[in-house]
């Protein structure tokens, strides 16, 4: 019953999506709601690793500029179609995120987060120095015709980033309750004890690393067409890592609806002050937000609301 | 039982969050514009992050053209009005920008952000609409794009790239001795590897030799290793494409070290800045670097002087660069460009303004502006500076004539070019 | 050949020697309190345009400022940890959550310094600034020499003290065992709060050193946080010898690597010695 519920939800999402870009003109929705939607699969991709396993990624931004860049060459190769971008990207990524998985072995705790780092420092630097993909002068990405289904590219973007949201929502949703969820649960708290009472450990880290590079990626992909100039610095944002991290964390990350709750509430927050407010206090108001959320919602909104839901019955 | 309360605060959560996004993007949304409406110009502009130093300067030279449209009472009988939001300094953010701006704020017209990076990325959607653009200083960016309603106000004219380092080689292969060999250092980045690409093609032609080529990331902190291993090279003159933190960082390292050349700048961004000159001051002299405006008697266009000097006079409250030479001027040139086009067909039509742009000579503080097909100005104007007998680190002697002399173009040279570099006094 | 060696070895030391001075702050931050203190190099930042505004409007010598300030940025310290305390640490699980915190505290930072001193480029000139020493082929320029020493002296400084008082240890030993501090009546939270007090008073001391030895504007902190991170990982956590050592291997990896091999692979290189020991020896360097 209430895997059919979120199935019937995920269904009417994608049809009003779909009902939207027939009635909606106005495209501005489509741009805004597409950064919003790329925050939600990398916020539930660092999720899969950073809250279900507890190994933190300070990396996304390696990951998710590796699946654009990949794109790029896919583009100037094949001009490969976006599914195949998609797709390029995230399996590009992915094989990264599964090198990651043997760092495991042998890093823990902040010692990992600081080899990601390191590992997309050294992507940027690849990148500088490679001239096919523009190097560090940048590479241009014209969009293709406008597509049969739609009037506009925007629109096939934002549908494609719903899509990839939707699914790695669902994936991210069946892990946490699947046998892999617990497995990595039992990494998260005590990795040498579920070692030792049995659970595979090294095979579900390198599970999660490579589903979570996978979908980093995957999300990067689309990216060079949605900014058609794309260049290292903007690749590599510090936004992309810090992002991907503070999102779960103001959701809640031990449930699949946390990183999507707080990329929901932050990304739209970055946008609105974006677009509303004309001056350098826009960034003010989203560390105030930052702030203010982590202080007053420590184990996330979806903690909090549980907390609320605890009191009020008692 | 738990996972159910779990599904629940999601969609509650989902739905608060929709309603919020929705109440936000709803701001300002479209009332249909009326003849007393003002004339909305859009544009998005860095006010924080790494380029918001120029950002915030063209801010207020276009803050200051809308208040000298509105003092004559507007155009077409209309107020304007500038909507501008901060684009961080991140392309990402500006598609976003620019589909509100159009489609949510309905702007009458727009111009873009400062530099190639934060154009580039709002090209796709205002060709979509067809409407007019005017890039601030985007190089070369219309190769890509093909747009014949876009404009560029940067001086740099049709082949940006070569023409921004032209002068330079030019001047240093009239020096006797005649130079035969050069270093070429650049950033990691857009700006510094297109105007290396283009010193290279002027290299070509003048027939020197290539010793070192190199580039280096913008984080570098100590520049003394770079400016040692391409001493070891022997370049008998040194083309440098930087930007501010590494202008500084390689203009203090050269002088540390030492560097024996006979010629040495080039394409050396943040030295057009108060901040650099006054604080490198004497090391300065010597070097040249392109430029498109400076106070020098022989760019006595009408109006700069006056708008240079009611810049100046705002800077200080705005936080900005004090001297407003290089960047403001054309900022406001862009309002004037604008302005003339839209009084002279009488509305706001895109297609007739772009026509009108294309084809007429325009009046600006910047002197005259005729476009070439590209949208770039049809003949170029990159100023090579010497800078010359700077004493001390005060503002001042650079508000005036004497210390950023013209050695290039012939026809704005207001001094002689002093060489070779190492004799130089510092 | 061996003159541009040497002289690549000795700027790379002077530079990484200024490297553990940014990174000092965050050695004992996160390597000894385990707090993601991301914002540092914005707090080094702040040091910078505090100098510079001392420089500005008295004269006063930029890394003078620095060190008169620094008592005021230990008072700023004290009360972000008493927040960061109250709202985190007494919850356990705070060190991820407070990455959360710092990184709002970074665009608030950032922000403040564009609102306060515009978005420019400043630097300070100091009688120091274009001068330099040569010792037979090698350049010393002072503008790297003087803040290489004023680092020394600082990490020495801290080192002594905390060897050497019964706070200092007290401060080792909480990282380590809280539990057992509190039966020393010592109280773990005071205690930190000192420490983190500290750990941005050498931000102050800092800043002043880079805006010596190159132009800083408000964002220019975000360029640091990969690097300064690194090299406290490099080091071992907690480890002042260590952040000192190997600020100095990734200044001199940056020095050579520019030098020899073209200064753009120089974030490889030194990434990718971190990366190197980290694969070999995870706790660093000189970790405990």
């Amino acid at each position: 019953m209430r895997a059919t519920g979120f199935w019937l939800a995920l269904a009417a999402i994608i049809v009003a999506a779909l009902a939207m870009t027939e009635l909606v003109a106005n495209q501005y929705y489509y741009f805004a709601f597409y950064v919003v939607l790329q925050y939600v699969v990398l916020a539930t991709a660092w999720n899969i690793l950073g809250g279900y396993t507890g190994y933190v990624n300070f990396g996304s931004a390696g990951f998710f500029a590796l699946g654009a860049y990949t794109a790029i060459v896919a583009i100037k190769l094949f001009a490969a179609p976006l599914p195949a971008l998609i797709l390029a990207g995230g399996v590009v990524s992915g094989l990264v995120g599964l090198a990651t998985g043997y760092l495991t072995l042998r890093l823990r705790g902040t010692f990992f987060a600081i080899a990601t780092l390191a590992l997309a420092v050294v992507l940027q630097t690849l990148v500088i120095n490679w001239d096919f993909v523009g190097g560090s002068r940048g590479v241009y990405t014209m969009r293709p015709a406008v597509p049969v289904l739609f009037d506009s590219y925007i629109k096939l973007l934002f549908v494609t980033m719903l899509l990839l949201a939707l699914a790695a929502i669902a994936a991210s949703r069946f892990i946490e309750r699947s046998w892999i969820g617990r497995g990595l649960a039992a990494i998260r708290d005590n990795e040498q004890a579920a070692a030792c009472s049995g659970v595979p450990t090294l095979r579900l880290k390198l599970f999660a690393t490579t589903l979570s590079g996978f979908l980093m990626g995957a999300a990067g992909a689309p990216f060079p067409l949605y900014v058609t100039y794309l260049d290292p610095s903007s690749a590599f944002s510090l936004a992309y890592a810090v992002n991907s991290i503070a999102m779960p964390l103001i959701g809640g990350t031990t449930s699949w609806v946390g990183p999507v709750i707080g990329a929901l509430l932050l990304a739209t927050a970055q946008q609105v002050v974006t677009v509303t407010i004309s001056s350098a206090a826009n960034l003010l108001i989203v560390g105030l937000l930052l702030v203010g959320f982590v202080i007053l919602a420590p184990e996330g909104i979806v903690g909090l609301w549980r907390r609320l839901a605890r009191g009020r019955r008692a | 039982m738990y996972c159910i309360r779990n599904l629940a605060a999601g969609a509650r959560a989902l739905a608060v969050a929709a309603f919020a996004f929705g109440l936000g993007l709803g701001f300002g949304g479209g009332v249909p514009a009326q003849a007393a409406d003002p004339i909305k110009l859009g544009f998005g502009m860095a006010l924080t992050g790494g380029l918001a130093g120029n950002g915030k300067a063209a801010l207020l030279a276009m803050q200051i053209w809308a208040e000298d449209v509105n003092a004559k009472g507007g155009l077409l009988g209309r107020k304007v009005e500038l909507v501008y939001y901060d684009d961080q300094s991140s392309p990402a953010a500006v598609p976003g920008i620019y589909t509100k701006l159009l489609e949510v704020d309905k702007v009458d017209l727009v111009v873009s952000g400062y530099a190639t990076n934060q154009v580039a990325p709002a090209m796709p959607i205002v060709m979509q609409r067809g409407m007019v653009f005017l890039g601030l200083f985007a190089l070369a960016i219309n190769e890509q794009f093909n747009y014949p309603n876009y404009f560029d106000i940067q001086p740099t004219g049709p082949n940006g790239k070569v023409e921004l380092s032209r002068g330079f080689f030019e001047l240093a292969m009239a020096q006797q001795p005649k130079p035969q060999t050069v270093a070429i250092v650049a950033a990691d980045a857009e700006f510094a590897k297109v105007a290396a690409e283009g010193a290279r093609e002027n290299i070509k032609k003048s027939g020197l030799k290539i010793v070192y080529d190199k580039t280096y990331p913008p984080a570098t902190v100590d520049y003394s290793p770079v400016v040692r291993a391409l001493m070891a090279t022997n370049p008998d003159i040194v083309f440098a494409a930087s930007y501010p933190p590494d202008t500084a960082g390689l203009v203090r390292a050269a002088n540390e070290v030492g560097l024996k050349v006979k010629a040495f700048g080039g394409a050396m961004v943040g030295l057009q800045f108060a901040g650099l000159k006054t604080q490198l001051g004497p090391l300065l002299n010597g070097i040249v670097d392109f430029d498109y405006y400076v106070a020098e008697p022989t760019l006595n266009f009408p109006g700069i002087v006056a708008f240079v000097k009611r810049y100046q006079e705002k800077a200080a409250g705005a936080g900005v660069d004090p001297l407003g030479f290089y960047l403001p001027p054309f900022a406001y040139a862009e309002g004037q460009v604008l302005a003339q086009a839209v009084e002279a067909i009488g509305g706001l039509d895109q297609a007739k303004l772009g026509e009108y742009i294309r084809k007429s000579t325009l009046h600006t503080i910047v002197g005259e502006i005729k476009f070439a097909d590209n949208g770039e100005w049809a003949t170029p104007r990159v100023l090579q500076i010497q800078y010359q007998s700077i004493k001390g680190n005060d503002l001042d002697q650079f508000k005036k004539p004497g210390t950023q002399v013209i050695v290039f173009p012939p026809e704005f040279t207001s001094g002689t070019y002093q060489y070779p570099y190492a004799d130089i006094k510092r | 050949m061996l003159d541009l060696l040497a002289n690549a070895i000795v700027s790379g030391l002077l530079l990484g020697g200024f490297y553990a001075a940014v990174t000092v702050g965050l050695s004992i931050s996160f390597g000894m309190l385990d707090i993601v203190n991301i914002a540092h190099p914005a707090f080094v930042l702040l040091g910078s345009f505090i100098a510079y505004g001392a420089n500005a409007a008295w004269g006063l010598d930029p890394i003078l400022a620095g060190i008169v300030f620094a008592p005021l940025f230990f008072l700023l310290g004290g009360g972000i940890h008493r927040i960061y305390d109250a709202s985190f640490a007494r919850r356990g699980e705070e060190s991820l959550r407070g990455l959360a915190f710092f990184f709002g505290v970074l665009f608030i930072t950032e922000v403040s310094l564009v609102l306060v001193f515009g978005a420019d480029y400043r630097l300070v000139e100091t009688p120091y600034s274009s001068a330099s020493l040569t010792v037979g082929v090698i350049g010393i320029p002072l503008r790297l020499l003087v803040p290489f020493l004023v680092s020394l002296a600082m990490i020495t400084g801290i080192q002594l003290a905390l060897d050497h008082s019964f706070l200092g240890r007290a401060i080792k030993a909480v990282a380590q065992d809280p539990l057992a501090l509190r039966l020393m009546a010592a109280d773990p939270v005071r205690i930190k709060e000192i420490a983190f007090a500290l750990s941005i008073a050498t931000a102050s001391v800092a800043g002043a050193l880079l805006i010596v030895i190159a132009p800083v504007e408000p964002s220019l902190g975000r360029d640091y946080i990969g690097r300064v991170f690194a090299i406290s990982v490099l080091g071992g956590m907690g480890s002042l010898q260590g952040t000192l050592l190997a600020g100095l291997i990734i200044g001199v990896a940056e020095s050579v690597t520019a030098t020899f091999y073209g200064p753009s692979w120089s974030p490889a290189v030194s990434f990718g010695v971190l990366l190197l020991v980290l694969a070999l020896r995870p706790a660093g360097l000189l970790g405990r």
